[in-house]
């Protein structure tokens, strides 16, 4: 019974978003308020029957009712309750519906929380919205329902992957896709904007907590994912360019674009057709992202079941949501007026220089991710992979700069900015990064020039940043107290950006790190084998087997001295499904700041197979890594504390008045 | 000038659209790596010994005129499932007298030569790819990868990835089957 209910409950969702989709928009054209106010009432019903839908779906998990299909195909029932609940959103039909449960849930915030928005955008904003909520539904509930039913049922299920029963993995695609879905927000109202024909500063200002929400959402999203694959898959690596990865960076790229692009509209009113494209194309990416995952249009590591009709219903969504509104982008855009003017050296330029990069990167990723079709399809049936080498070779040349732009760019004043000024405060930093990259030179030697290039960029980045917290609270400048006045002063979009500046250089020394200074050991175990890497002796000393809650497990015992100094024991395991037939690795790792020492066992596919079955050790010396999840948290955390601004929460921006928000230090803030 | 500007991200979503719309065809498996030297000629490659092994030189003479068809495997010290797959190789050699022959993938010498040592030599010839320019010519997507070649120089049979595990085996031993280097086994 609760099935048919959750199916129902989504018919009625869809019945919501067709009234929101027309009525709201028709009000605002004919100033009729009371049709415009309707669209708050009907986001708020969209998010109550597919909450209904989403806990009846949660509920046939729960209670493992093997009478529904993807309850049969996703999950069993001696699967741990926590993946049980995960295995909701761990399939196509479960992900879509969290994703129009994701949806509409910022649908009704706006309608609840935008109390400062004038009602006719907001009207436009929300009827948006539900076109997009309307498309989505119908998806589900035409190709993709995931309430059918199997009859007669099954005995039991057939098992999530094990390779996702993992906590990090199961929290990974809710926050990734608040961050796919709060773009979404974001686009509603760019294309309200473009449909009013007009953008000013109040409209960015509204506009950017929603982005703002979006983009720490996917950078808390894409992190976990990534710490998933570098503790999960055993292959000691947290980023592979694989097609799935780059779907979730290109939002996240174009989203951190659109981040900086609104600061400028929001303060100079300038930059107002790129912030209003930016706003579509983030998230058109994301939709993007999740075609590309369900269309089988591209190999992956992990991506769901395909189905070509499927594949096609989301070709015309896409076509319909991103052709139309760039469609609307041509032919609305030229017609507004151009804002604020600047110098070639000033902070526009210098975000100019931010998004130019990030979009060309953003472009670079996309050409690398889909090249393999165009190529396909140019050459009638020619396969070519690209992989690693092409973005490693492509992205990073054109990052490096970004970074060192990132150092001067806060320096920078509005309007027009004194550069050589700048550069002579920052001489020091300079002198300070050149010098630190030598001693790393020295104490390490060896490795490629552009790790030493990378590391010299991001000391400048943190240097840089930090220099600038200092030259704004005065510090050693100003007397102490007034130092600490000043610190406790400032905008919290300002600690902000540079806990986020500063959360991106110490992210790279992980990268850095990691990448070219890792350290790798393979070999065949037998108890009592030895091997040396990175300074550490590591002791095979045997094999057990042990049994967990749903597999069966071979765990490996190294022990790990250096200098002849016990320093731990490591218990990495092979662990298999009997259910769901499959191995996985556990890796065991040995963490610190220094770098992770992380040992994998792998078993070869089969026991005739390798010299008796043996199986084979891998391990690692991953210098620095835990810098990068380090510097994540300070990404999300400065995404936090800008949302947390007072100029977002209160002053009430207003059209026609002067952008004077309240709060003190009236500096340049984001 | 700016009206035509503003509809190029329109125009550029519209190619896009044109490719998925092709890429969706349901006959087209993103999966599927096509063989595009199946009863083709072996490609031109003459490849040194790898230094400090005994084993002899190998390029494409020692493909031509072989009395049965023989294996060619592409291997490497650094590939993990090459570890695996060697005992099947080395049973192959030794348990039913196949002929093998080694492309060393990409490789140190020194640990080509480890590597040998330690696991053993199947090999009647191996050539010393270390700039994986063979590679090339012969389109391997990665390493391991093995192919049957008929006495007349040409490729038979395409085997990607390692031949690793009873339902491998056994499909890489029919493929022998079928070329005639093997008896079949179906009897016995």
């Amino acid at each position: 019974m609760t099935p048919e209910i959750g199916h129902f409950a989504l018919a009625l969702a869809l019945a919501m978003a067709l009234v929101q989709s027309l009525l709201p928009m028709l009000g605002a054209a004919r100033g009729n308020l009371l049709w415009m106010q309707s669209a708050k009432w009907s986001a708020l019903g969209q998010v109550f029957f597919t909450a209904i839908a989403f806990l009846a779906l949660l509920q046939a998990f729960v209670t493992s009712d093997f009478t529904v299909k993807n309850v049969v195909e996703n999950s069993h029932s001696l699967k741990p309750m926590l993946f049980k609940i995960a295995g909701t959103w761990g399939s196509h039909e479960g992900s879509l519906l969290l994703w129009v449960l994701i949806l509409t849930v910022f649908g009704a915030a706006v309608s609840v929380f935008g109390t400062n928005i004038p009602e006719q955008l907001k009207a436009r904003t929300l009827s948006v919205q539900a076109w997009i909520s309307v498309g989505f539904f119908t998806f589900m509930l035409f190709t993709s329902n995931p309430f059918d039913r199997v009859f007669p049922p099954p005995l039991d299920g057939e098992d999530l992957n094990p390779l996702l029963q993992d906590v990090g993995l199961a929290m990974h695609p809710p926050l990734l896709y608040i961050g796919y879905v709060g773009f979404s927000i974001v686009f509603s109202f760019a294309v309200a904007a473009l449909i009013e024909g007009r953008v000013d500063a109040a409209w960015a200002r509204w506009v950017r907590p929603w982005t703002l929400a979006a983009w720490l959402s996917l950078t808390a999203g894409i992190a976990l994912g990534s710490w998933w694959a570098y503790y999960e898959l055993g292959w000691g690596g947290w980023w592979f360019w694989d097609p799935v990865e780059n779907v979730s960076f290109m939002p996240w790229l174009l989203g951190t674009a659109l981040l900086h692009s609104a600061i400028v509209t929001e303060k100079r009113d300038a930059f107002k057709s790129w912030t209003i494209l930016l706003a579509i194309l983030t998230f058109s990416l994301s939709l993007l992202g999740t075609f590309i995952v369900r269309s089988g249009l591209l190999t992956s590591v992990h991506a769901f079941a395909v189905d070509p009709e499927r594949g096609l219903y989301i070709l015309g969504l896409l076509a319909v949501s991103i052709g139309g509104s760039l469609a609307l982008f041509a032919w609305r855009a030229p017609t507004m007026e151009p804002g604020g003017i600047f110098k070639p050296i000033s902070r526009e330029a210098g975000l100019l220089i931010n998004n130019l990069i990030l979009a060309t990167a953003t472009g670079i990723v996309l050409f690398g991710t889909l090249y393999p079709l165009f190529y396909e399809a140019l050459t009638g049936g020619q396969k070519l992979s690209v992989g690693p080498p092409f973005f490693d070779a492509a992205f990073i040349p054109i990052m490096l700069p970004l970074v060192v732009v990132m150092g001067i760019g806060p320096f920078l004043s509005w309007k027009r900015a004194d550069l050589p000024g700048v550069l002579q405060r920052l001489r020091f930093v300079a002198v300070l990064a050149v010098l630190a990259t030598l001693l790393v030179w020295y104490v390490v030697r060896g490795g490629p020039v552009l790790g030493y290039l990378s590391i010299l960029v991001a000391i400048w980045l943190f240097a840089a940043t930090l220099k600038e917290w200092a030259t704004r609270i005065k510090l050693f400048d100003a007397p102490f107290t007034e130092s600490r006045r000043r610190a406790r002063n400032l905008p919290r979009a300002v600690y902000g950006m540079s806990l986020a500046h500063a959360g991106l250089a110490v992210a790279m020394f992980g990268f850095i790190g990691s990448s070219v200074w890792k350290s790798e050991q393979i070999i065949f175990v037998e108890p009592g084998r030895q091997i040396e890497i990175a300074g550490f002796d590591v002791t095979f000393e045997g094999l057990e087997r042990v049994r967990g809650p749903n597999y069966v497990a071979d765990r490996g015992t190294l022990t790990v001295m250096r200098d002849g100094q016990f320093i731990t024991e490591l218990y990495p395991e092979n662990r298999y499904y009997p259910v769901a037939e499959s191995n996985t690795t556990e890796s065991a790792i040995r963490s610190t700041l220094a770098g992770d020492l992380y040992a994998s066992i792998a078993r070869p596919a089969s026991a005739e197979a390798g010299a008796g079955g043996a199986l084979t050790l891998r391990i690692l010396y991953e210098p620095l890594v835990n810098f990068i999840w380090i510097g994540s948290v300070m990404l999300v955390l400065g995404g936090l504390f800008s949302l947390s601004d007072r100029r977002l929460r209160v002053g009430a921006p207003t059209r026609g008045t002067p952008q004077r928000a309240a709060g003190p230090a009236r500096v340049p803030a984001e | 000038m700016v009206r035509a500007l503003a509809a190029i991200p329109f125009l550029i979503a519209v190619i896009f659209g044109g490719f998925f719309l092709w890429g969706l065809d349901p006959d087209r498996d993103p999966n599927d790596i096509p063989s595009v030297l199946i009863s083709q000629a072996v490609p031109y490659f003459a490849l040194a010994q790898v230094e400090g092994l005994q084993t002899a030189s190998f390029g494409r003479d020692d493909l031509m005129g072989n009395p049965s068809p023989v294996i060619v495997n592409v291997f490497a010290s650094w590939c993990v499932p090459c570890r695996a797959e060697h005992a099947v190789l080395t049973d192959l050699v030794e348990s039913d007298g196949q002929r093998l022959f080694g492309i060393n993938y990409k490789d140190k010498p020194e640990d080509a030569t480890r590597w040998l040592a330690e696991l053993g030599n199947p090999y009647e010839r191996i050539g010393a790819d270390s700039t994986g320019r063979a590679g090339i010519e012969w389109g391997i997507s990665g390493v391991p990868e093995t192919f049957i070649v008929g006495p007349d120089g040409t490729v038979l049979y395409r085997f990607v990835g390692p031949v690793v595990g009873n339902d491998a085996v056994a499909d890489f031993r029919q493929a022998l089957v079928q070329a005639g280097a093997l008896e079949n086994e179906a009897g016995g």
